[in-house]
């Protein structure tokens, strides 16, 4: 009876179906985020970046550390691309061994920033009631503080030093991850389709897992991509008052502060750190708003 | 007579408004207000109304969706009304539900097997016959299996309201709640559905409780109809009586205005005035008085009961008697 009603069509689309390749969720995404075009030039950027932090400290064309009395503070020439600073280390050679420290105190800060606060924005979302007031009520009181003026005052308590920048930079990032997850979270708990699971009887823990995680995955993406960005930022601003990476290091806001003394007679050994900070926070932007555009979706064609 | 699968009796939903500032009162939406039928084992009873009279609140209900404020939902004998829902979770094996949306009623992020395979997980199934299983349940909603790898959004409405019934029989229930399965449908797949869905209940056994709006969709389906106004069942009888000598003057309104495909009958039509009071404050005695062109002085005061006027006939009007004849 229903086999018979099912027109010509449908049996055409039966026949052809196993030849279609399905379009995932993925491939969906891929061929949006391709259209991004700057987006795209900034994702292969981030790409070469993250080869340059593994292979940065071995391709290196001077020593780092090494002082060179001849040549201090001399400007950008073929031996030195990128001159050399006050100790008359090359500044190329330290810009690119501090693309690992960078990209590292960036990366790790942020991803512990956004497994605690998905962590927390889940549970407020999806438990609501009590806990949620409790959670975000919280969450506004570290979002009142200026991010750096917070990073400061954790770095006050714990010391100075790389590893306690990564922990404050990823304090500061966890009230913000979970007001973005909560919202998302409040948003596919009121889909039909969570109902539909609700009435099949399953249990919380599925619920949330297979289904409301999922559903947060994107704004968690987008959110992670574009607060490297900050986090790198705000590592360097760190570094520069002295209290991140110390010197010797390479980092970028260390080499901005051992530079800021020679600004007047050698800009060089403060612009060219500027210049990587500056590229490498755009490019996560850059792409963070890429990958907004092509995973948001109510702009779905 | 046939088993008793499901009784309601008296359920309320009442769901408070957000209290303004400075404001004590505490005001409630009475959507559904004192509900109650029977439903038999293999049977379909169907529940008509307008939109916002609570036909799909009390679906909801049944299957615990929704707290229930006040009256008792009884299945197979087991009172599930306060139940939690680790004690219900072994019993929503036995009733499942097809929603209205069958666009927003499929995760949109799972494959269709993902999705016909959650509540065999759920429901503790066997963990080698459940890609099987799948096959099966594709072919019997007359789907293949060449669909299972495939997401919602490359089927059309109908396609996916034949997944979403999947995923109700998925577990073998007796039990199917559907709310408006069809309503988002075109008229041609409507029919196809509604087919699939007789079809299934004869192979099955099945027992629908069937939330609609259609009355012509109805008539296809149901043994029995319920009519819902304003929170409130006010006339509830075989399909046959209902459409045939209907009681209520609300039903006699709703059946008036079915289109007949035929432009030479002239019949007499009962326009409703108005819109549908709001549940927030419903009118006095028989919520229906402020609509009904037979209104009595009576109707503005008591509430009327919902009594059986005829064998398996109830209505709830005060002057049910004597409208009869019009």
């Amino acid at each position: 009876m229903v086999e018979l009603k099912l027109s010509n069509k449908e049996a055409y689309y039966q026949q052809t179906l196993e030849n279609i390749p399905s379009k995932t969720p993925f491939s969906e995404f891929w061929r949006k985020f391709k259209k991004q075009k700057l987006a795209f030039v900034a994702f292969f950027f981030v790409v070469a970046l993250i080869l340059l932090a593994f292979i940065g400290p071995f391709i290196t064309p001077y020593d780092i550390t090494e002082p060179d009395y001849e040549n201090v503070l001399s400007g950008p020439s073929a031996q030195h691309w990128a001159g050399t600073d006050a100790y008359g280390r090359d500044i190329f050679s330290r810009v690119l061994a501090g693309t690992q420290i960078s990209l590292y105190v960036g990366l790790t800060s942020v991803l512990l920033g956004a497994i605690g606060g998905t962590f927390l924005g889940i549970v407020a979302g999806y438990y609501g009631k009590r806990i949620d007031s409790i959670i975000m009520r919280i969450c506004d009181v570290l979002l009142a503080f200026p991010g750096i003026l917070l990073a400061i005052g954790i770095i006050a308590i714990l010391g100075p030093g790389l590893g306690n920048v990564i922990i404050a930079v990823a304090i500061f990032s966890v009230p913000m991850f979970a007001r973005i997850v909560r919202s998302s979270t409040l948003a596919v708990k009121s889909t039909l389709y969570i109902e539909a699971t609700k009435s099949i009887g399953t249990r919380p823990k599925r619920i949330i897992w297979k289904h409301i995680f999922p559903g947060t995955v994107s704004s968690i993406i987008v959110y992670f991509t574009m607060r490297i960005g900050s986090a790198i930022l705000t590592a360097a601003s760190l570094s520069f008052l002295g209290l991140g990476a110390q010197p010797p290091s390479p980092e970028w806001g260390a080499m901005l502060s051992g530079g800021r003394d020679y600004l007047n007679i050698a800009p060089h050994v403060t612009i060219f750190p500027g210049i990587a900070i500056f590229v490498t926070v755009l490019a996560f932007n850059l792409l963070g708003d890429g990958l907004r555009d092509a995973l948001d979706p109510k702009i779905k064609e | 007579m046939s088993q008793t699968l499901l009784e309601v009796q008296n359920v309320k939903k009442y769901f408070p408004i957000p209290s303004k500032l400075f404001s004590r009162k505490k005001e409630v939406v009475k959507a559904v207000d004192g509900v109650s039928f029977t439903v038999n084992k293999g049977e379909t009873l169907s529940i008509v109304g307008e939109s916002g009279c609570g036909k799909s609140t009390t679906g909801r209900m049944i299957m615990k969706l929704l707290d229930i404020t006040e009256g008792k939902v009884i299945f197979e004998g087991q009172d599930i009304t306060n139940m939690t829902d680790d004690q219900i979770r072994p019993l929503r094996k036995e009733f499942q539900m097809v929603f209205q949306d069958p666009y927003a009623s499929l995760n949109p992020r799972l494959t269709i097997k993902e999705i016909l395979e959650e509540p065999l997980i759920v429901h503790d199934f066997n963990k080698e016959n459940r890609s099987q299983r799948v096959t099966e349940l594709l072919e019997v909603v007359g789907l293949n299996k060449y669909h299972a790898d495939r997401y919602p959004h490359e089927f059309s409405g109908g396609q996916r309201q034949r997944i979403g019934i999947a995923r109700a029989l998925a577990v073998n229930p007796k039990l199917i709640i559907a709310d408006e399965p069809v309503s988002a449908l075109d008229v041609s797949i409507q029919s196809q559905v509604l087919n699939l869905m007789k079809d299934l209940q004869e192979e099955f056994g099945l027992t629908y409780v069937f939330i609609a709006h259609d009355l012509s969709v109805v008539e296809h389906i149901s043994d029995r109809v319920g009519v819902m106004y304003l929170g409130r069942l006010v006339e509830l009888a075989t399909r046959d009586e209902l459409f045939g000598k209907p009681l209520h003057p609300y039903t006699k309104a709703l059946l008036s205005a079915v289109p007949i495909p035929d432009p030479t009958i002239k019949r007499e039509r009962i326009i409703l005035k108005g819109d549908i009071p709001s549940p927030a404050s419903p009118p006095s005695g028989c919520t229906f008085h402020t609509r009904c062109p037979f209104a009595q002085e009576t109707c503005k005061i008591q509430v009327p009961e919902f009594r059986e006027l005829e064998p398996g006939h109830y209505v709830a009007c005060h002057y049910a008697e004597e409208l009869e004849t019009i």
